[in-house]
């Protein structure tokens, strides 16, 4: 029966029936596991003797006629920077390679109470740091759709085994694009939630103003019943908001007769390719349709959303990473060292990876006495401009249709010579971290067979208007329901 | 606003990195780079605006100080490079007297 390709409200139908056992779907997923991993690799982990006890679970409640949660024996796959007790989490870093977490995450703890098998942690970019994956300290991870292609990142492991069928869900983390991404690039969905909705409790910190956990999966209602899971209040981490959770399967079916979509023009700029803008125009015709609202919107600050940043983002890196030091855990180096300086100097120089070092560094100029006020204080009141933006636009409009990125998934090593020109891979995505607000990235066409990624944004706290509007363009459009040829 | 390779050894000692003299180069470059992209954010007046650390309104989260369990030792000291009982053992941090 192919399981691995099924989504998990499709698996949930099968489940309520009787039809399939939860064993089966984790059993045929570790199959798919075995078929694709030496091409795609999406996993530093794998966990199948964890993944088959949690699904027997699920199947002898389920025969006993117990009531269990939506989600249960639904397999799913966790980012490599989110903690996992007595699992491996390596952030994809080698100053971490063998550290294993005393704690879950509170999403994990979430999944487990969900009755979730977890099949393994995946693949990103360092410290979640990059827009390829091509990061990793570990492994390349490639682009199921075409291997010589980057997966996107930094949650490219969990965008590729999503797509690959090496999983029905996966977690991923968003701190400048990095679920939206990797969803785009792969022809998923990935959904990055309003700040403050999930939980980061057991995120391994990168900038802890923009870091967000979110869903991924192979279509809208899949991250939508993900989310439902995620969005739990946890005072354990003090920048959680305890703000209602709407029911996001019922809001999103609500259609968008009347949806006020707006359109920026600043987001269909040049260095969006041609194929990209025809996605948006094309989706803007189906919206037509489906009887949505256009309207064209502002947002004028929108061109300094990468300059602000790529100082924030390394300047909180720099702190967050400061922890690395080779005292309590992760790597220590071997070398004789004459004190304890010398100490977290060879231990980071080990450890680190160029794109790490690179951010650390930057960060600390910019917080640097002296530069803070030129650099991370001007990066910070250029933020609230970027905010107000997106407070006034959504006064004439509920969302806000662009690209997901500028092209298709790029060839692996293109773009590994000039820092510069991977950080432009983020243009669309930045501005919502930046703001707080939630975005979600679904696929909205394909160009030289490789998908094209569609982003909505809303305004904070109401992801169901994204999720309303993604969900609506999906049900007329088939094209989420491709997957590659692998 | 040009880095010199000095400030660049400076800021490296600043977050306890020891780049190699490869590095050294290739960084002062990229770091010079980048911090010339950033630069544009100065074509903004925003002389009257306030700076934003969260994109949500933050308070502080206040608990009863009451003695709760916390992690347990065995557990905190499971990736222990080096340890003595239930301390993590690292070089001498303080000069000899």
């Amino acid at each position: 029966m192919s399981l691995y390709k099924k989504t998990a409200h499709e698996l949930q139908e099968l489940f309520i029936k009787k039809e399939i056992k939860a064993v089966e779907v984790v059993e045929s997923v570790y199959q798919r596991i075995k078929a694709v991993e030496p091409q795609v690799h999406s996993y530093v982990t794998l966990a199948e003797e964890n993944a088959m006890a949690q699904a027997q679970k699920v199947d002898e409640l389920r025969a006993q006629g117990k009531e269990l949660p939506l989600l249960a024996g639904i397999p799913i796959a966790i980012k490599d920077n989110i903690s996992t007790a007595g699992m491996r989490t390596t952030c994809a870093s080698k100053i971490l390679e063998n550290y294993i977490p005393a704690y879950d995450a509170g999403v994990v703890e979430q999944l487990k109470a969900g009755e979730l098998p977890i099949i393994g942690k995946t693949n990103l970019d360092e410290f979640a740091m990059g827009s390829s994956t091509e990061n990793s300290g570990l492994f390349l991870t490639k682009n199921p759709w075409d291997v010589e292609r980057v997966p996107g990142g930094s949650s490219g492991g969990s965008a590729a085994a999503v797509c690959a069928g090496e999983t029905i869900l996966a977690l991923g983390s968003d701190t400048g694009g990095s679920i939206r991404q990797p969803a785009g690039y792969c022809g998923i969905v990935g959904l990055k939630p309003t700040y403050g909705r999930v939980s980061r409790y057991g995120l391994v910190a990168y900038a802890s103003s923009l870091d967000q956990i979110g869903p991924l999966g192979k279509d809208v209602t899949d991250c939508a019943l993900l989310l439902q899971l995620l969005a739990k209040y946890d005072y354990r981490d003090s920048t959680c908001v305890d703000y209602p959770v709407p029911d996001y399967y019922q809001e999103m079916k609500k259609g968008v007769k009347g949806l006020r979509l707006g359109l920026a023009k600043e987001y269909l700029a040049e260095g969006i390719s041609e194929p990209v803008k025809q996605a948006v125009e094309a989706a803007v015709q189906v919206y037509r349709e489906l009887g949505a609202e256009i309207v064209e919107v502002s947002l004028p600050n929108t061109k300094y959303a990468l300059a602000a940043y790529y100082i924030i983002a390394p300047a909180e890196a720099s702190s967050n990473l400061a922890r690395y030091d080779g005292v309590r855990y992760g790597h220590r180096t071997a070398a004789d060292v004459a004190d304890s300086v010398e100490l977290f100097m060879k231990t980071r120089q080990e450890g680190f990876g160029a794109e790490v070092k690179r951010r650390i560094m930057v960060g600390t100029y910019a917080l640097s006495s002296g530069y803070y006020d030129a650099y991370y204080l001007k990066a910070q009141q250029v933020r609230t401009l970027i905010r107000e933006d997106f407070k006034q636009a959504f006064k004439q409009c509920d969302v806000i249709l662009t690209p997901t990125t500028p092209s298709v998934a790029f060839k692996i090593g293109s773009k590994t010579q000039d820092p510069l020109e991977m950080y432009l891979e983020d243009i669309c995505t930045i501005t919502a971290n930046l703001a707080g607000i939630p975005g979600i990235s679904f696929p909205g066409g394909f160009d030289q067979g490789m998908p094209i990624g569609l982003q909505l944004l809303g305004p904070a706290f109401q992801e169901e208007l994204p999720l309303r509007a993604a969900y609506s363009f999906e049900q007329a459009t088939a094209y989420h329901r491709q997957r590659p040829g692998l | 606003m040009s880095l010199s390779k000095a400030e660049v050894e400076h800021v490296a000692r600043l977050a306890r990195l020891e780049l190699s003299e490869t590095e050294k180069e290739e960084f002062t470059g990229q770091l010079n780079e980048i911090l010339h992209f950033v630069e544009q954010l100065n074509q903004l007046d925003t002389k009257a605006v306030e700076p934003t650390a969260h994109a949500i309104p933050v308070a502080n989260v206040f608990r009863q100080d009451e003695v709760k369990p916390s992690l347990d030792p065995e557990l905190a000291l499971t990736n222990a490079p080096d340890r003595v009982d239930n301390f993590f053992k690292v070089p001498k941090v303080l000069e000899e007297d």
